[in-house]
Formats: structure tokens, C-alpha cells, sequence
């Protein structure tokens, strides 16, 4: 169960800020290492991309690229919070606004694709 | 007593800094009681050896907060009515500090922490001098006044996952504290607070995880204050504060 003085959600941001830096950490090396195949075992490479086409790989990105997300957005959210010395109003306005823009941005991407 | 439906079931750790346990009482559910009732009644009618501590009963001096299930609370503006869980409720000492006995904590470590944050005044002018002006709606006061109204009640200190992680870390009171000096123009040493602060343990251990300002019972939020810390620090290391 969680414990009471951690059921807010600023601990929940920050607990999620911090597993996805761990996640995407370890994910990191593998990443590396298959960017180097295409120098050093290139048909390794070709075999790999092929693997990597499949439904539940192609799962797995969207997990990842959440993550990323999720980690990116943390991180500014975190940066504002404490380089800016915004009033609560100023706050609500710019995370509006980035809400809005994402979903004008998302609604462009699902119709170009 | 017989457990009936106004009878509360009230769990109550005893113990000292040893460790201890759990002890079961029942006690008389009444109208707007609050959990500091509860405790005292438990002391003058059931067992007179339970330690715990209060002074004001108003919600001024900060020297009652426990946790209660769970969570850190000044008690003696808490309902029982707004805490129970069915008939049950469970009354601890407050987590992050060294327990003396029962339900007292030692607040020595947290008041010498506001102490290492030269959360103190440093003055500049003597009863003799005319007393320094502040005008209210200076950009400066009103950051103070935004955090002046802390009763040094603990709450914060007992939530804070990173006091708990790092015994080192000044913690969510000492700092805000701090932040008030920071910004009060009679206080004569801005960079010796501004150096304590951002020493190992300082405010930019913070994780700002959030729990100080969501369970502070004045409603003072110390993560902000700890993030103007961070930016004034941060200004002066480069020069511009
Ligand atoms: S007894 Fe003084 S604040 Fe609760």
C-alpha cells in the first residue's frame, strides 16, 4: 500500500521522474550498442531492425518513447518550478498553453500519418 | 469499558527509542473531539504513564503533532471524526525524529538544523537607531510574508521522504525559515544564509517531492520557499546576487 504522506501528486511526479531516469538509463547501453552494429557487424544490424518490426517490439517503443516523454516534460516541469519565480496563475497559463499546443501538434501527427 | 458504537478503537504506540509497539484502547466517541482529546483522555483516565506533549491546544504552538494513520497532523485541530477509519485510529509519534517516549519526539535535531540554516536574525540596528521601514507590498516582504506564519510544528520535517533518506539534509522548516531572512532587509547577513543553505544537506538536496506544503496545517508552502533558495543561490555562485 502507499504510504499516506506520499498520496499527492507532486510525489507521484516525482517518483515517476525518477523511475523513468532509471529505465531509461539502463535502456541507454543497449541503445548505444545497436547504433554501433551499423559500424562495426552491419548485417547484424540489418537482422535487428528486422526483429524490431514486430508488433510487440513496436509495443515496446511506444513504451519507450513514453518514458522519454514523461522524463523530458519532468524535467522542464522541474526546471520552471524552480528557476522561475512564477505566481500560481502564470503557472496554470504555461501548462495550459503547453496542453493545448500538444494537442493541436498530436491532431496534425494522426492526420499526416 | 464495553466496544460499542460510540466507542472508539484507538491504537497507541508506546515505546522509546529502543523500539516499542502498538497498544489497543478504547475510549468514548464524542462530539467535535479532536485526536489530542483523545489522548489526553487516554492519559487521565486509563494510563497516567503516557508521554506526549502540547501546550496551546489552539493550533498556535506547534508541540502537538503525531501521526495519525500515517499521516503527519497538528492533533489538537484534528477531528476524530475526520481521520477515523470505521471506529479505528491509529496515533504514532511524528516519523524523522528520535522518539523519547511514547509520543514525544526530540526536536532537538530539527531546531538545530534552523540553527545550521542561520535560520536566525542577524541584526544591524540597535534600540537606539529609528526603526527600519518595510513597506507591505515590497516585493521582498511579500515573499517573506508568504512563509513567516510557521509554528515550528514538525509536519513538514516528518513528511519529507529526503530527511528521511539523508539525516544530513536541513529540511522543508529550517529552510523556509531561512528564505524569510533571505528576504527580510533588516537581517544584516544575506551571504552567510545564502552559504549555509547551499552547503551538503542544503536546499539543493530538495527533491521537491511536494509533501511539506501538502501537509503543512498552516498552509505555508516550504517547496517554494526551498526553490527561491535555489534560485538566489544559484545567482550568487554566478555573481548576480
Ligand atoms: S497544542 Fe499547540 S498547536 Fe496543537
Amino acid at each position: 500500500m502507499m504510504r499516506p504522506h506520499r498520496s499527492h501528486p507532486l510525489w507521484l511526479a516525482y517518483i515517476l521522474h525518477r523511475l523513468s531516469g532509471l529505465a531509461l538509463a539502463i535502456f541507454l547501453p543497449a541503445h548505444f550498442y545497436v547504433l554501433s552494429l551499423a559500424l562495426t557487424a552491419p548485417n547484424d544490424l540489418d537482422g535487428f531492425l528486422h526483429w524490431a518490426d514486430k508488433p510487440l517490439v513496436k509495443v515496446a517503443e511506444f513504451g519507450l518513447v513514453f518514458l522519454l516523454a514523461v522524463h523530458f516534460f519532468g524535467g522542464l516541469r522541474l526546471m520552471a518550478f524552480e528557476l522561475l519565480a512564477w505566481s500560481k496563475d502564470q503557472k496554470t497559463l504555461a501548462a495550459a498553453s503547453v496542453a493545448f499546443s500538444f494537442l493541436i501538434a498530436a491532431s496534425f501527427l494522426l492526420r499526416a500519418i | 469499558m464495553a466496544f460499542g458504537s460510540n466507542t472508539l478503537d484507538v491504537s497507541v504506540w508506546r515505546g522509546d527509542a529502543d523500539g516499542g509497539k502498538f497498544e489497543s484502547f478504547q475510549v468514548p466517541s464524542q462530539e467535535s473531539q479532536t485526536i489530542l482529546d483523545v489522548v489526553v483522555w487516554i492519559q487521565q483516565k486509563i494510563d497516567p504513564s503516557l508521554a506526549y506533549r502540547y501546550a496551546c491546544r489552539v493550533g498556535m504552538c506547534g508541540s502537538c503533532a503525531m501521526s495519525v494513520n500515517g499521516q503527519p497532523r497538528w492533533t489538537c485541530r484534528t477531528h476524530v471524526q475526520k481521520v477515523l477509519r470505521g471506529r479505528r485510529v491509529e496515533i504514532a509519534p511524528l516519523r524523522n525524529l528520535p522518539v523519547i517516549k511514547d509520543l514525544a519526539t526530540d526536536m532537538d535535531p530539527f531546531f538545530e538544523k534552523w540553527v545550521r540554516a542561520e535560520g536566525v536574525f542577524h541584526p544591524t540596528l540597535t534600540r537606539n537607531d529609528e526603526i527600519a521601514r518595510v513597506s507591505p507590498v515590497d516585493q521582498r516582504r511579500v515573499e517573506a510574508d508568504a512563509a513567516v506564519e510557521c509554528i515550528n510544528c514538525a509536519i513538514c520535517y516528518a513528511s519529507c521522504d529526503t530527511v528521511q533518506g539523508n539525516p544530513d539534509y536541513l529540511g522543508p522548516a529550517a529552510l523556509n525559515r531561512a528564505w524569510t531572512l533571505v528576504n527580510d532587509v533588516k537581517d544584516g547577513k544575506r551571504s552567510s544564509i545564502l552559504e549555509a543553505v547551499s552547503q551538503e544537506g542544503g536546499c539543493h538536496n530538495c527533491h521537491s517531492q511536494g509533501s511539506c506544503a501538502k501537509f503543512c496545517p498552516n498552509e505555508l508552502s516550504p517547496i517554494t520557499s526551498i526553490a527561491g533558495l535555489k534560485r538566489e543561490t544559484t545567482k550568487s555562485f554566478f555573481g548576480r546576487g
